[in-house]
């Protein structure tokens, strides 16, 4: 689950990590109504999941409350990077003197939480890598033991920290761990972390939350990234692994591995996928009508590809849920089913008796379905 | 030979009774691996189709004599299941089951490892070395016996690679699924070290995907290290960077782990990728030596 700014900085707030007052609008009124209680300059800042909103225009600073008004106006009409813009957070404007870059994230190769840390901050850390690669400090954390003191003054020193600023800076390495355990994250990130009037505060947050291990206090929260796509939150509720691509192939199999490689296929065919769909191992009739149903439900799809593997999965339980699926929901765009595995010829046998022949490979069977909708 | 696993091996059960552990307890039984005795807490003396039970792995390892354990409990009890076989000294510890929480998993492995363990897994298909043993949930009919190591992070695709091969009539040492998580116990590295020293692997086939850099660290350390030969596939070419595709551990992130990325890696130390599943057939069949003489065929490669 990746977090909206807002919604990372109130968690900032809870672990007591300083951030500058604020609230979200979703209006325009709303956003001169927040300025105008803050008193004096507010940042409006998009609310968005993609990265590089502020060269998109999303983040503008505001005098008065009627700039304010004015701007929240525009960036609530923006599309950015394809990501619509529902929010904006309306902040009290600090004035930095300096930015830093902090974060914890999950080093897969060391199996290791991993700090990094860079006395320069406010750019992207894959550009601040190209620019200041001497500047980035990286250590690990042994996750048994925690953070410990010495990792953190070592960063420090070695960044060449002033002495007057060694303290709240190690404070805050400590409670972005702390962040970073408490609620289950793969990634928690600080940037920039601003000096302003003397003082360290948090100007953006970014989180990517464990989907398997959502806290409880955070029930709800993950609202805001399925709000860009009915078809996200369906799949969600049903439980299945769906993700929406801008193609018009809709995409059905089992396996993550398996549809992966079925969407790579198609792609290779000359055809474009709609979307990723994986209804596991084992799954039932049930299963595959709910994944019909959503994959149908974007108004993109003009074909179908299914494929089917059959190992735990059973070919006639599959063959089964797509005949129902038919009858029930009238699939109108072409389809190419592949079957095969464990009890192929069951699930043959259903799918012929209704029209349908289905084809033994993967290759054969993407190929046909690029021809069939170009 | 084969590796991990061969027809000696002394299996145990962790969650036997429930509905995937009793399930797959019967396959694997059908299959011929040797399943010793189970454990579920609270089902301790009784038995699942003859098959001891008991309530902790500590007692199994005193009544029995156990060289792998296959964990199938849920997610909530399954890092205390792994630590616990670890205790108990098993010292090859296969965890199927998915949606372990990724901190749970960063304790459990550095236990894992202080206690001298090894753990395939965990959100994997197992380990089958075709013709002698299964440890885990691959479908049985797929696999035959045969030259090739296969070391993959994904289930189906590994069944369906492994299919087209045996219908090819390339059979297969060991198969190994090592898990669709960000942190899992036995990466890419480790697995090609073992099928490295096999007499029985002639070939090895790796099956990678988006997310991390385990395939890229595997590229370098078989250009060191292997010298037997290695093909490989990837998958998650079409994958949009921030979506997880599936496996909690197939995500690109901050640039990293695109699939464009591993192949080059891969060609960039002589390894040849396949462009779909079914061309893994063609990359094998050339460099699997008693095959060579009949597959004398052009080989188009990425």
């Amino acid at each position: 689950m990746r977090l909206q700014e807002y919604q990372g900085k109130e968690l900032f707030r809870r672990v007591g990590i300083p951030v500058a007052d604020g609230k979200v609008a979703l209006s325009a009124p709303e956003a001169e109504q927040i300025a105008r209680e803050l008193g004096g300059p507010v940042v409006v800042k998009a609310q968005v999941l993609v990265g590089g909103r502020g060269k998109a225009g999303g983040i503008k600073l505001a005098r008065t409350p009627q700039e304010a008004r004015a701007h929240a106006e525009a960036i609530l009409s923006m599309t950015i990077k394809g990501e619509r813009v529902r929010k904006v957070l309306v902040t009290k404007a600090v004035a930095i003197e300096r930015e830093f870059y902090l974060s914890i994230t999950i080093d897969r190769a060391a199996k290791k939480p991993i700090v990094i840390f860079s006395a320069e901050g406010g750019m992207e850390i894959e550009e601040l890598a190209k620019t200041y690669p001497e500047k980035i400090i990286k250590f690990h954390i042994d996750p048994l033991i925690g953070l410990q003191s010495y990792q953190v003054r070592t960063a420090l020193y070695q960044a060449g920290i002033a002495p007057s600023l060694m303290r709240s800076l190690s404070e805050i390495f400590f409670k972005l761990y702390q962040a970073f355990v408490q609620y289950h994250a793969q990634l928690v990130e600080i940037n920039p972390l601003a000096l302003a009037d003397g003082k360290l505060i948090a100007v953006d947050s970014k989180f990517i939350i464990d989907d398997d291990d959502i806290p409880a206090e955070l029930a709800g929260w993950e609202e805001e990234e399925l709000a860009g796509s009915p078809e996200e939150r369906a799949a969600k509720q049903a439980g299945l692994q769906y993700v929406k691509l801008d193609g018009t192939i809709g995409i059905i199999g089992n396996g993550a591995g398996l549809v992966m490689a079925t969407l790579d296929v198609v792609a290779l065919k000359g055809g474009r996928p709609a979307n990723f769909l994986d209804i596991g191992g084992g799954a039932s009739a049930e299963m595959m009508k709910k994944a019909l149903q959503i994959v149908l439900s974007d108004p993109n799809v003009r074909g179908l590809f299914i494929n089917i593997f059959g190992g735990i999965t059973r070919c006639d339980e599959v063959a089964r849920g797509l005949v129902a699926a038919q009858q029930e929901l009238g699939i109108r765009v072409p389809m190419v089913v592949r079957l095969t595995g464990t009890n192929e010829a069951e699930g043959r046998k259903i799918l012929e008796a209704q029209g349908i022949t289905p084809v033994a490979d993967m290759e054969e069977g993407a190929a046909e379905i690029v021809r069939k909708t170009s | 030979m084969s590796i991990l696993i061969n027809s000696n091996t002394k299996v145990l059960v962790q969650g036997i009774t429930g509905s995937e552990g009793s399930f797959h307890t019967q396959r694997m039984r059908e299959y011929g691996t040797q399943i010793v005795a189970g454990v579920t807490p609270g089902k301790g003396g009784s038995d699942f189709e003859g098959i001891p039970v008991y309530n902790t792995v500590a007692e199994a390892v005193k009544n029995h004599e156990i060289d792998a354990s296959a964990i199938f409990v849920p997610a909530q009890f399954a890092a205390d299941a792994i630590v616990e076989a670890a205790d108990a000294g098993i010292k090859l510890i296969v965890c199927i089951t998915e949606h372990i929480p990724v901190h749970q998993m960063l304790k459990v492995v550095q236990v894992v490892s202080q206690k001298g363990s090894r753990l395939i897994g965990p959100n994997c298909p197992g380990v089958i070395s075709p013709g002698k043993s299964k440890v885990g949930i691959l479908p049985n009919h797929v696999f035959k016996p045969g030259p090739v190591g296969i070391v993959s992070r994904s289930g189906t695709l590994t069944y369906e690679i492994a299919d087209q091969l045996s219908r090819a009539g390339i059979g297969q040492s060991t198969v190994v699924g090592i898990g669709g998580d960000p942190i899992i116990g036995s990466s890419f590295i480790d697995i090609l070290a073992l099928f490295q020293k096999d007499r029985q692997t002639k070939a090895i086939v790796l099956v990678g995907e988006i997310g991390g850099t385990d395939e890229e660290r595997a590229a370098e350390f078989i250009s060191q290290h292997v010298t037997k030969p290695v093909v490989a596939y990837i998958a998650g070419f079409s994958a949009p960077p921030g979506k997880r595709m599936g496996h909690a551990g197939a995500i690109i992130s901050g640039g990293e782990g695109t699939a464009q990325a591993k192949a080059q890696a891969l060609e960039a130390h002589g390894i040849p990728v396949a462009t779909t599943p079914h061309q893994i057939v063609e990359l094998v069949r050339a460099v699997v030596p008693e095959r060579e003489a009949r597959s004398r065929t052009h080989l188009s490669l990425r």
